[in-house]
């Protein structure tokens, strides 16, 4: 394997770990005020393909990100009334988003354009264009650092670039704003948070809503960044491997990130290299496929330190009267 | 409020809620509700082959509805009764292969336990990392969807699939395993009943099923532990009812369940193993034991009512410019209604109950 195709490898591991993180910073953000977001995927699916339809519709990728932002929104408002307002099961709640995504997108995209559920490509202004970084292409040539800079920093989509950047936010705003302590308290001790007098359901509603955004830009730069347009199903269970991040980073953003990177990485490896030949054996692209999900169980099972979620995470909070 | 308006009122005026949405949905892409449901009864009640259809889904519905209600008792979400089927599958799909059987009869007692076993097997590890490791049966359950996943098409394509062949599939089940029809069943000379469709008798072993899992759960020592443990943790323990017992025990007959759904897809209809055996019939579980409160008589109406949703989608597909995908909507919609969004309908109602009760007075 030559540092070309390591490049190669490394560039694609980027791309495709974009919209895990995206999705896992935003189930982060949930989690940590207490709401179980199993709705990630059907989230990142409609923002997906509302994105996709209103970029081609006006032209405008711009217009895209915002119609995608709303839906992935509309979605969170839903999960919200029905775990905030009305206590029911987070986990139920979430299941039925992700088949209301699954079914609208198909149905509405075969409403509004008959192309068998997916939308039309979308080309030129209607999708997120590449950003060459400055000098990237005066410094290829330098040997080593050339490439890394041309090739695998500079040369992605703006969205690239908000997601990686979203990490040190997120931690600046969970960890040194006033707004991030009391997220960080009502998903641990929703009581304790109300009689200090600051609202629990405005918090968590405030929470999700900055989900529903997180989501709307992971679907987003699925349909108009990694992709170019929409076709069924095409978020292919990202939202649950960025779950599965979620806990394999123990809730943490730094940590969210090195999750993200190395499920990308799996992504990328086995969508090169098909099944690996390590000469005595080969690892087969299935079982790629499967790591992040065996991972995840294994750091569930608390072999490898131990997850411990938001206490208060999946309960209804009911003030007492 | 009383317990029949709890029971009965609060999911009816859930599915009502539901139904109207869809409707909206309906006429939001342009079709007329009425005709579009009229057109589903008429594709999957007004025939027997239609019935042959809604059966056969509500076959699936009923097992893996039983699966998801089993371990709701027990205050466990099974939300892996997918991978539970596919697993379950490939154990119908080895003993069929593998096993020389004479009759479709006897093999469909190895099938049975095969399909089972493979279920409940991979129902075990969630189920000790829930009980023993506090690891939340939820997350893990989805993972082993996943990993059932590329399993499955593993050994498909390494493994079983004939030589020569493209698709990631294993060869015809031997003649002797085909489980009967219901046209082989019913049909006549002149009376050519449910010609063409996949109902077979794996239909009367799901209905075997309900009776056996209301058994367990209502007139066990069993199935009394499970109830408790599900409405009080602590006190079940304070009982002596062990929960680490429990939750496993639970979790491998609800595993059962959802692999025995693979009788009907794979022994029954495809006569082979496929990718993606179980047609997401895992998920539709979940609507189904929360419709059916999980009570197996529920379930069982629940499915069928699926099934004829499943059916009747399907024939709109083909009548009107309707993707069968509406029937995934309608889905979440009675998932959201029923499971998520049930105090939004209990709440008015427990207020309107009051104050007909001082009305009275």
């Amino acid at each position: 394997m030559d540092f070309n195709t390591v490049i190669q490898v490394l560039d694609s591991t980027i791309r495709l770990s974009t919209p895990l993180l995206l999705a896992c910073l935003a189930g982060l953000f949930s989690e940590r005020s207490g709401i179980v977001d199993i709705g990630l995927e059907g989230k990142m699916l409609i923002a997906a393909f509302f994105s996709a339809a209103v970029a081609y519709m006006t032209g405008s990728v711009w217009l895209g990100l915002l119609a995608g932002i709303a839906a992935s929104m509309a979605l969170s408002g839903l999960h919200g009334l029905a775990s905030i307002v009305f206590h029911g099961n987070q986990l139920i709640s979430g299941v039925a988003l992700n088949f209301l995504a699954s079914g609208l997108t198909v149905l509405i995209a075969q409403d509004w354009f008959s192309q068998g559920g997916r939308t039309p490509s979308l080309i030129g202004k209607g999708r997120f264009e590449e950003i060459t970084l400055p000098f990237a292409d005066a410094l290829r040539d330098v040997p080593f650092l050339g490439p890394i800079y041309a090739d695998l920093i500079s040369g992605h989509s703006i969205l690239v670039y908000v997601a990686f950047a979203m990490v040190p936010l997120t931690w600046w705003v969970l960890y040194r704003t006033r707004f991030g302590l009391r997220l960080r308290a009502v998903g641990e001790a929703p009581e304790a948070v109300d009689t200090a007098g600051v609202s629990v359901a405005g918090l968590r509603f405030a929470a999700i809503a900055i989900a529903g955004v997180l989501c709307g830009l992971a679907g987003a730069y699925l349909a108009t960044g990694l992709q170019a347009g929409f076709v069924r199903e095409m978020t292919a269970g990202r939202g649950y491997i960025a779950l599965a991040a979620l806990i394999f980073a123990k809730w943490r953003p730094w940590y969210a990130m090195g999750a993200c990177l190395l499920f990308g990485l799996l992504q990328a490896v086995a969508l090169r290299f098909q099944n690996i030949d390590l000469g005595a054996f080969t690892v087969p692209v299935q079982f790629m496929d499967a790591l992040p999900y065996i991972l995840t169980v294994i750091i569930l099972a608390g072999f490898v330190g131990k997850a411990i979620p938001p206490r208060a995470g999946g309960e209804p909070y009911i003030k007492e009267r | 409020m009383p317990a029949w308006a709890d029971a009965v009122l609060v999911p009816l005026i859930s599915i009502l809620l539901a139904a109207l949405i869809s409707a909206g949905v309906i006429l939001a892409i342009g079709e007329n509700p009425i005709t579009a449901f009229m057109a589903m009864v008429d594709g999957a009640l007004m025939k027997s082959t239609g019935w042959g259809y809604t059966l056969y889904y509500a076959t699936n519905f009923i097992f893996t509805g039983l699966a998801v209600a089993v371990a709701f008792h027990a205050r466990l979400f099974n939300i892996g009764g997918e991978g539970q089927a596919m697993v379950g599958g490939l154990g119908v799909a080895l003993v069929c292969l593998y096993i020389p059987f004479p009759h479709w009869s006897l093999s469909l007692i190895f099938t049975i336990a095969a399909a089972g076993l493979f279920g409940a097997a991979w129902a075990l590890i969630p189920a000790y990392l829930q009980a023993k490791r506090g690891s939340h049966i939820v997350i893990t359950t989805i993972m082993f969807n996943f990993i059932a996943a590329a399993l499955l098409n593993y050994v498909l394509v390494n493994m079983l699939k004939p030589a020569g062949a493209m698709e990631p599939a294993t060869a015809a089940f031997p003649a002797t395993t085909h489980l009967p029809t219901f046209f082989d069943m019913f049909a006549s000379d002149g009376n050519p009943l449910f010609r063409g469709s996949p109902a077979n008798v794996s239909f009367f072993i799901a209905v075997a099923a309900c009776v056996l899992v209301w058994l367990l759960i209502w007139r066990t020592k069993l199935g009394y532990e499970i109830r408790a443990f599900g409405q009080s943790e602590t006190a079940a323990e304070y009982a002596g009812i062990s929960p680490v017992k429990i939750t496993v025990v639970a979790m491998l007959i609800s595993g059962a369940l959802a692999g025995l759904m693979a009788l009907n897809t794979t022994q029954g209809e495809a006569e082979r193993l496929v990718l993606n055996a179980s047609e997401g019939a895992g998920f539709i579980g979940i609507a189904v034991a929360l419709m059916g409160r999980s009570h197996p008589v529920g379930v069982f109406l629940a499915a069928l009512l699926f099934g004829f949703l499943y059916q009747g989608g399907a024939e709109l597909a083909f009548w009107a410019n309707i993707p069968r995908e509406l029937v995934d909507v309608i889905q979440a919609l009675v998932i959201l209604f029923t499971g998520a969004l049930d105090n939004m309908v209990r709440m008015p109602l427990e207020k309107a109950f009051l104050y007909f009760r001082k009305e009275a007075r």
